[in-house]
C-alpha cells in the first residue's frame, strides 16, 4: 500500500500543502452531506437539552443514559458526515485506527470501573453503607 | 508598594521562593550560572549564535531535530544523575543518629526531580530522538511528515525540561513522588508551587511527547519507500511504529489526569480529594492506564536498537523477524491490560488481583521469545564485538534478570511484600538502564558515524561500557537484598546500623557509574578530536543490512536523491547482494521543507504561560496565552515554507560522494 501512496517527491508530503495529492486520502465531504450531518446533529442534541430541562422522566439516572446514549450517536455521525470515514479511507487505516481506539476506551472504561468497583467494596466499607441508608 | 499591588504584579513569586538559605543550591547555583556564562561567553566569542540558530535551532530536518533530542537527554542525564548521587549519598551515612546532609523537605525533592527527569527528560527524548533520526532513513524518506511540527514538538519537550530546572532555583520542585499521588499532590497537602512545577512542566513537555507521535506514526504509515510492505519494514521501524501507537494513545490519559489535578488545585474541583466526593484511588488508576503503557514507550525502541544491532554484528539476517512484529504488536495491545499491578495492594480484592497478575504474567511471554529471537540471531553468526554489540550483549543479560524479578513482582500476595520496597526500586532500574539505557547507548554508539561521519572511540567506550555494567550491579544487588529485609524505598535517616554497609555498596555502585558517564563525555570528546582518524568515507561502517547504511554519513539534507526501491526485508544487504548501482547521474532539483523560528518562539511562550501560571501570575500567564494563539495563528499564514535544493547542488553533493567512494576503494 505505500507504493501508491508514494511518489518521487518525498517531501511533497512533508509540509502538507498538495491539494492535487490524488491517492489514498478520505473522502471529501458534499453540501447535502454536510446538510444530512447538521441536521442530525441538531435532532440529536436538542432532545438532549430538552429532557435536562423539562425534566420529563424522574430519575435522573435513566436522564443521564438517554443523554449519553444520544451523544454516543452522535459521535458516529461526525465520524461519517463530517470527518468522512469510511471503511476504505487512507487504505483501512482510519477504520483500523478506529478499532484500535475503540478497544482502548473500551479497556480504560470497563477496566476502571471495575477496578474501582472493588476498591470501594473492600477499602470503603463505610461508604457503602452510607451510600444504601441513603436512599441511593 | 501595597501588598495588593505586589501580589497582583508578582503572583506568589517572593524573595522568599528564592532558596538562598540552602547552601546545597546557592552552591549548585553558583556553578550552574558559572557554567552558562562561559558555555554563552563561549558561544558569543566564536560567533555560534547565528550558526545555531540558522542550522540547528530552527531547522526542520529530522536528523538535526533527532540530535537535538540526545543532546537535551545527555544533558538531562547529568542532572538526574546528580540527583541519584546525592540520594545515595544521603543513604549511606544517614545511621545512627546521623541526619545526613539533605533536610527532609529537599531530599523529598531531590528524588521526585530523579523520577521526573530520568523518564520524562532523558529516556523520552533519547528514545524519541533516536526514532527521530533513524526511521525516516531507515524507510527511505526525505524527512517526516510534518516537519515543522517535529521542530515544535522537539522545543516543547525543552521547555518542559526548562521548567524543571527552573524550580532548583525558584521555588521548589515537587515533595511527591514522580507520580505526584493524589491526595498529596492536592492543593490540602501540597500547598506551594512543587506540584504545578511538576504539572505544567509535564503537560507543556507532553504536548511535543503527543506530536511527536502522531508525526512518527504518519510518517511511517505514508512515506515509506517503493516496494516496502509493512513486512519489509525495518525492525526498528516496527518497533517505533508500535511504539508511536502506544504514545498516541495512552499520553493523553496523562494529560486529563493532570488536567483534573490541576482543577482540583487551581479552581477547587474534587476529582481527587479526601472530601467532597473526591476519589484519591481514581487518580492512582488513571496515572498507571498512561503509565504502564509509558514502560513499553520506552523499552520498545531499546528493542528495536537490539534487533538491529545484533543481526548487523551477527552477519545475518534477523532470527524470526515475523514473530518479532507479532511479539511487538501483542506488547503493544497487552501493555493496557495490567495497570493494575502497580497498586495490587490498594485492595481491588482476589479476584481483580488475580486477573492483573496473570496477564502481567503473559505479556513476559512474547518478550522472553524475544530474547530467543536474539540468541538465535547470534548463534552461529559471526558476531563483532564492537561497541553496540557488546552493549547488546549486557542487556541481555541484566534484562533477564530485570525480567524475572518483575515475574516475581506480578504474582499478587509476592507483591504485598514487595510493594513499595527497594526490591521494586531494584526491578525497574533494572529494567530501565539494563534495557532503555543500554540499549541508547547501543544506538548512540551504532548511528553515531551516520550522524556525524565518523566512529566513536572504542577505547574511552568500552571503559564507559564496563563501569556502567559493573556500577550497575554494584549500585542496585544490595537494593535487592535490602528490599527482600523489607526496607522500603524514599527513605531519609535510618534506625538499624546493620543495614549501613548495603547502602555503602549501593553508593560506590553509583560512583563506578558516575566514572562511566565521565568515561562517556571523555569518548565523544576524543572521538571529536580523533575524528579524521575515525573517518568513515563509505556511509556503511558496520556493514549494515538497512536503508541508512545506502546513503552517505553524514546524509546529505535530502536524505536519498532518488527513493530507493525495496526488494527485500533488508533492503540494503539486498541490494550489496545485488551489486546494485548506485545512480550517478540524472539528479533533479528537490523539494525541501524551509526552516522556521515558529515553534521555538511557540515554545518559549509556553515557558512563560507555565511559570506564570505556576506562580500565579495571572496578567503575564492571559498575555503569553494570548501571544502564544497570535503566534500561532500567525504562522499558518506563513506561505514561505519550502524551497528547492537546485539539481547542480545535488550533482556536486553526489558527485563528491561518487568520489570518496572510489577513493575509498567501494
Amino acid at each position: 500500500m505505500s507504493a501508491e501512496t508514494h511518489h518521487g517527491h518525498a517531501a511533497d508530503h512533508a509540509h502538507g500543502h498538495d491539494h492535487d495529492d490524488p491517492h489514498g486520502g478520505a473522502a471529501h465531504g458534499s453540501r447535502k452531506g454536510y446538510w444530512i450531518g447538521f441536521l442530525l446533529s441538531v435532532l440529536l442534541t436538542a432532545p438532549a437539552f430538552a429532557l435536562v430541562m423539562s425534566g420529563v422522566i424522574a430519575d435522573p439516572r435513566l436522564t443521564a443514559g438517554i443523554v449519553m446514549a444520544l451523544a454516543m450517536v452522535q459521535i458516529v455521525v461526525h465520524m461519517i458526515y463530517f470527518l468522512h470515514m469510511n471503511t476504505k479511507s487512507e487504505a483501512g487505516w482510519t477504520m483500523l485506527a478506529l478499532i484500535f481506539t475503540a478497544i482502548i476506551v473500551f479497556i480504560v472504561i470497563s477496566g476502571s470501573l471495575w477496578v474501582m468497583y472493588h476498591m470501594n467494596l473492600n477499602m470503603m466499607p463505610q461508604m457503602q453503607a452510607e451510600m444504601s441508608s441513603a436512599g441511593m | 508598594m501595597s501588598d495588593d499591588l505586589t501580589k497582583t504584579i508578582f503572583g506568589r513569586l517572593s524573595l522568599e521562593s528564592f532558596p538562598i538559605h540552602e547552601p546545597i543550591l546557592v552552591a549548585t547555583f553558583a556553578m550552574v550560572a558559572l557554567g552558562g556564562v562561559a558555555l554563552l561567553g563561549a558561544l558569543t566569542y566564536f560567533r555560534l549564535w547565528g550558526y545555531l540558530w540558522k542550522e540547528w535551532f530552527t531547522s526542520v530536518d529530522h536528523k538535526k531535530i533527532g540530535i537535538m533530542y540526545i543532546v537535551l537527554a545527555l544533558v538531562m542525564l547529568l542532572r538526574g544523575f546528580a540527583d541519584a548521587l546525592m540520594m545515595r549519598a544521603q543513604q549511606a551515612m544517614a545511621f545512627g543518629g546521623n541526619e545526613g546532609f539533605l533536610p527532609a523537605h529537599h531530599y523529598d525533592q531531590v528524588f521526585t526531580a530523579h523520577g521526573v527527569i530520568m523518564i520524562f527528560f532523558v529516556a523520552m527524548p533519547f528514545v524519541t530522538g533516536l526514532m527521530n533520526f533513524v526511521v525516516p532513513l531507515q524507510i527511505g524518506a526525505r524527512d517526516v511528515s510534518f516537519p515543522f511540527l517535529n521542530n515544535f514538538s522537539f522545543w516543547m519537550t525543552v521547555s518542559g525540561a526548562v521548567i524543571v530546572m527552573m524550580s532548583l532555583f525558584v521555588g521548589e520542585f515537587a515533595r511527591t513522588g514522580w507520580l505526584a499521588m493524589a491526595p498529596l499532590s492536592g492543593i490540602d497537602y501540597s500547598p506551594d508551587v512543587g506540584v504545578d512545577y511538576y504539572v505544567w512542566a509535564l503537560q507543556i513537555a507532553g504536548v511535543g511527547t503527543l506530536l511527536s507521535g502522531v508525526n512518527l506514526l504518519a510518517t511511517i504509515i505514508k512515506m515509506r519507500a517503493p516496494g516496502m510492505g509493512l513486512m519489509q519494514m525495518p525492525i526498528f521501524t516496527w518497533s517505533a511504529l508500535v511504539t508511536n501507537v502506544l504514545i498516541v494513545a495512552a499520553f493523553p490519559v496523562l494529560t486529563a489526569v493532570l488536567a483534573m489535578l490541576s482543577l482540583d488545585r487551581y479552581i477547587g474541583t474534587n476529582f481527587f480529594t479526601n472530601t467532597g466526593g473526591g476519589n484519591p484511588m481514581m487518580y492512582t488508576n488513571m496515572i498507571w492506564i498512561w503509565g504502564h503503557p509509558e514502560v513499553y514507550i520506552l523499552i520498545l525502541p531499546a528493542f528495536g536498537v537490539f534487533s538491529e544491532v545484533v543481526s548487523t554484528f551477527s552477519g545475518k539476517r534477523l532470527f524470526g523477524y515475523t514473530s518479532m512484529v507479532y511479539a511487538l504488536i501483542v506488547i503493544c495491545i497487552l501493555s493496557y491490560l495490567v495497570w493494575l499491578h502497580h497498586f495490587f495492594t490498594m485492595g481491588s480484592g482476589a479476584s481483580v488481583n488475580s486477573f492483573f497478575g496473570i496477564t502481567t504474567m503473559i505479556i513476559s511471554i512474547p518478550t522472553g521469545a524475544k530474547i530467543f529471537n536474539w540468541m538465535f540471531t547470534m548463534y552461529r553468526g559471526r558476531i563483532r564485538f564492537e561497541l553496540p554489540m557488546m552493549w547488546a550483549v549486557a542487556f541481555m543479560l541484566t534484562f533477564v534478570v530485570g525480567g524475572m524479578t518483575g515475574v516475581m513482582l506480578a504474582v499478587p500476595p509476592a507483591d504485598f511484600q514487595f510493594h513499595n520496597s527497594l526490591f521494586l526500586v531494584a526491578h525497574f532500574h533494572n529494567v530501565i538502564i539494563g534495557g532503555v539505557l543500554f540499549g541508547m547507548f547501543a544506538g548512540v554508539n551504532y548511528w553515531w558515524p551516520k550522524a556525524f561521519g565518523f566512529k566513536l572511540d572504542k577505547f574511552w567506550g568500552t571503559v564507559s561500557f564496563w563501569c556502567w555494567v559493573v556500577g550497575f550491579w554494584v549500585a542496585f544487588t544490595p537494593l535487592y537484598v535490602l528490599g527482600l529485609m523489607g526496607v522500603t524505598r524514599r527513605l531519609r535517616v535510618f534506625d538499624d546500623p546493620s543495614l549501613q554497609i548495603w547502602f555503602v555498596v549501593a553508593a560506590m555502585g553509583a560512583l563506578i557509574i558516575a566514572a562511566g558517564i565521565g568515561a562517556m563525555l571523555m569518548q565523544f570528546y576524543v572521538s571529536i578530536r580523533d575524528r579524521e582518524k575515525l573517518r568513515d568515507v563509505t556511509g556503511d561502517p558496520w556493514n549494515g543490512r538497512t536503508l541508512e547504511w545506502a546513503t552517505s554519513s553524514p546524509p546529505p539534507a535530502y536524505n536519498f536523491a532518488f527513493s530507493p526501491v525495496i526488494h527485500d526485508l533488508d533492503a540494503w544487504h539486498d541490494m550489496k547482494q545485488r551489486k546494485a548501482e548506485r545512480p550517478t547521474e540524472g539528479f533533479r532539483a528537490i523539494h525541501m521543507p524551509k526552516n522556521t523560528g515558529a515553534g521555538i518562539i511557540l515554545a518559549g511562550l509556553s515557558t512563560v504561560f507555565g511559570v506564570a501560571m505556576i506562580w500565579y501570575v495571572w496578567w503575564l500567564a492571559a498575555l503569553a496565552f494570548v501571544a502564544l494563539l497570535a503566534v500561532a495563528i500567525g504562522h499558518t499564514f506563513n506561505y514561505d515554507r519550502d524551497f528547492h535544493i537546485p539539481a547542480e547542488d545535488v550533482v556536486r553533493n553526489e558527485d563528491a560522494r561518487t568520489r570518496a567512494l572510489q577513493s575509498a576503494g567501494v
